[in-house]
């Protein structure tokens, strides 16, 4: 046998780089959206004034980076502001976004069930029925086909 | 509005002859089927046969009475009439990967073909050697192109593609006809070249549809979008994020009145004014009249009891189509104020709508 059949060092090459006919998507290199200013948050919180730190932070969506602990600390910030909110004020919350808004707090919320917590699953169901009344099937199918994940 | 079923299996397309008593269609197979309307029923005469893949595309052209047709076997044959029976000629439109829509061009003199190896081919008659040929338009097209529109000046094509993008080629072929004058579009118009390309959609571009004067292109695109990019008004684009899901087929029905529809099984009319004034104005269906007169307690109990269901079972979609609808076509009326149009969908159905302005 050839001696060059002892080495697996092949298996590593990733051919799918040197594919001619690689789809190359268009990029985008827009780095200010590090995601919402967690301290901002944190104190509105405290403050008891829900609705600010709410839109506060749904600011600045993550969207353009690829870094994933940006992305992790956008998640945790939104999950405490969205924890914090009562049953009752969620609609309230909702009907005060608009259209971009609804469905980027659409991708939040799937982002959300794919690491469910104890309690975060049921909390999230409730925000899920809220927003879906306001944004319909067409919130979600955007949340499946956005090239750019939150 | 009339529903017609021409079976169980979807429809994959279908075209009108010129004054609307035949219908050609395709039942997701490799034949095409013409049918011939007789009183209120639709009787089978022609079986076309040639195509040895599933076929993708029909396109009937009126004044010349040729069909083409295209399908996943990667060939296009166009159809013509001789003595009753349909006669194919093969075009060779050089593509290796299957053809996903066909259009003729407004004077019938080209059709453009989309394709998934990337690439659209533009076919024209060349009478010297009694043949069809093409010429292939493939700047930037980086995946499957899905639809395509012709623009009233028989020149600018737009093509919406699986790669995100939906543009506006122009495919003027010197050999046929004379040099187009400028549009709002642009004003040189070489072969191939690109006048507009609009980025990132949203999602695959299903439909595209220019208005009946040509200044304007609405797309729609699978995250449940649409768009319009209006020449006049500086190329501006304006698009509405619908709460519906995603249409597979787009129509302007008038200048400013535009239908759509796809996996909501019924078409939606949206009305665009102008730029960033784009929205949606009603659904089109008509809604089934209740024909379940109500259960009575017996039934109720057993139901709850046998099958543990409080309320009535629904086999049936509300709207007319029972699955999703996959092509509109103009069916009357002038392109600027269209009276009738159809669909067909995955049901099988062909259902002839009445459009009030």
């Amino acid at each position: 046998m050839a001696r060059n059949t002892l080495s697996s060092r092949f298996r590593r090459v990733d051919i799918d780089e040197y594919d001619e006919n690689k789809f190359v998507d268009d990029q985008e290199e827009a780095a200010e959206n590090q995601g919402p200013d967690a301290a901002e948050v944190d104190d509105l919180i405290r403050q008891g004034d829900m609705m600010t730190a709410f839109h506060t932070a749904l600011r600045n969506p993550p969207i353009n980076t690829k870094n994933a602990a940006v992305k992790g600390k956008a998640q945790a910030t939104v999950l405490r502001v969205l924890t914090s909110f009562r049953s009752s004020e969620i609609e309230t919350a909702v009907r005060s976004l608009d259209r971009n808004g609804v469905d980027l707090l659409m991708k939040y919320i799937y982002r959300g069930f794919e690491k469910p917590t104890e309690n975060s699953s049921v909390m999230f169901l409730q925000w899920h029925e809220k927003a879906f009344a306001v944004g319909g099937l067409g919130s979600i199918v955007r949340v499946l086909t956005a090239r750019k994940t939150v | 509005m009339s529903l017609y079923s021409f079976g169980l299996e979807p429809v994959s397309c279908h075209a009108w002859n010129k004054d609307r008593t035949q219908i050609a269609i395709s039942p997701n197979s490799s034949e095409v089927h013409i049918y011939q309307k007789s009183g209120k029923d639709w009787i089978k005469i022609h079986e076309l046969t040639e195509h040895s893949g599933r076929i993708t595309g029909i396109d009937w052209a009126p004044e010349s009475n040729r069909i083409v047709s295209c399908a996943s076997d990667r060939n296009a044959y166009v159809w013509t009439l001789k003595e009753g029976a349909w006669k194919p000629t093969l075009v060779l439109v050089r593509i290796n990967r299957a053809a996903t829509c066909v259009k003729w061009s407004p004077q019938e003199n080209k059709f453009a073909l989309g394709s998934g190896a990337k690439l659209i081919s533009v076919c024209y008659f060349e009478k010297e050697n009694d043949w069809w040929l093409s010429k292939h338009i493939k700047k930037t097209i980086c995946s499957t192109v899905l639809s395509l529109d012709w623009h009233p000046n028989n020149v600018l094509l737009a093509a919406g593609s699986a790669d995100l993008h939906c543009r506006i080629f122009s495919a003027y072929i010197k050999d046929i006809e004379e040099r187009p004058g400028p549009t709002p579009w642009g004003a040189k118009m070489p072969f191939g070249e690109m006048l507009l390309e609009q980025r990132d959609c949203g999602g695959w571009v299903h439909g595209v549809s220019f208005s009946p004067s040509g200044d304007r292109l609405a797309w729609v695109s699978h995250n449940s979008s649409i768009g319009v990019v209006d020449a006049p008004s500086g190329k501006e684009v304006t698009q509405l994020a619908t709460e519906l899901l995603p249409q597979l087929s787009v129509l302007f029905v008038s200048e400013t009145e535009i239908v759509a529809a796809g996996h909501d099984c019924c078409p939606f009319q949206y009305s665009y004014k102008g730029p960033r004034e784009l929205s949606l104005v009603k659904k089109l269906d008509v809604p089934k009249q209740a024909s379940r007169g109500g259960l009575s307690a017996m039934q109720h109990f057993r139901n709850l009891d046998k099958k543990a269901i409080t309320e009535e079972e629904q086999n049936e979609l509300e709207s007319l189509h029972q699955n999703s609808i996959t092509q509109l076509r103009i069916v009357d009326g002038p392109k600027t104020k269209v009276g009738r149009f159809s669909s067909v969908g995955l049901d099988g159905a062909v259902v002839v709508w009445d459009f009030k302005h």
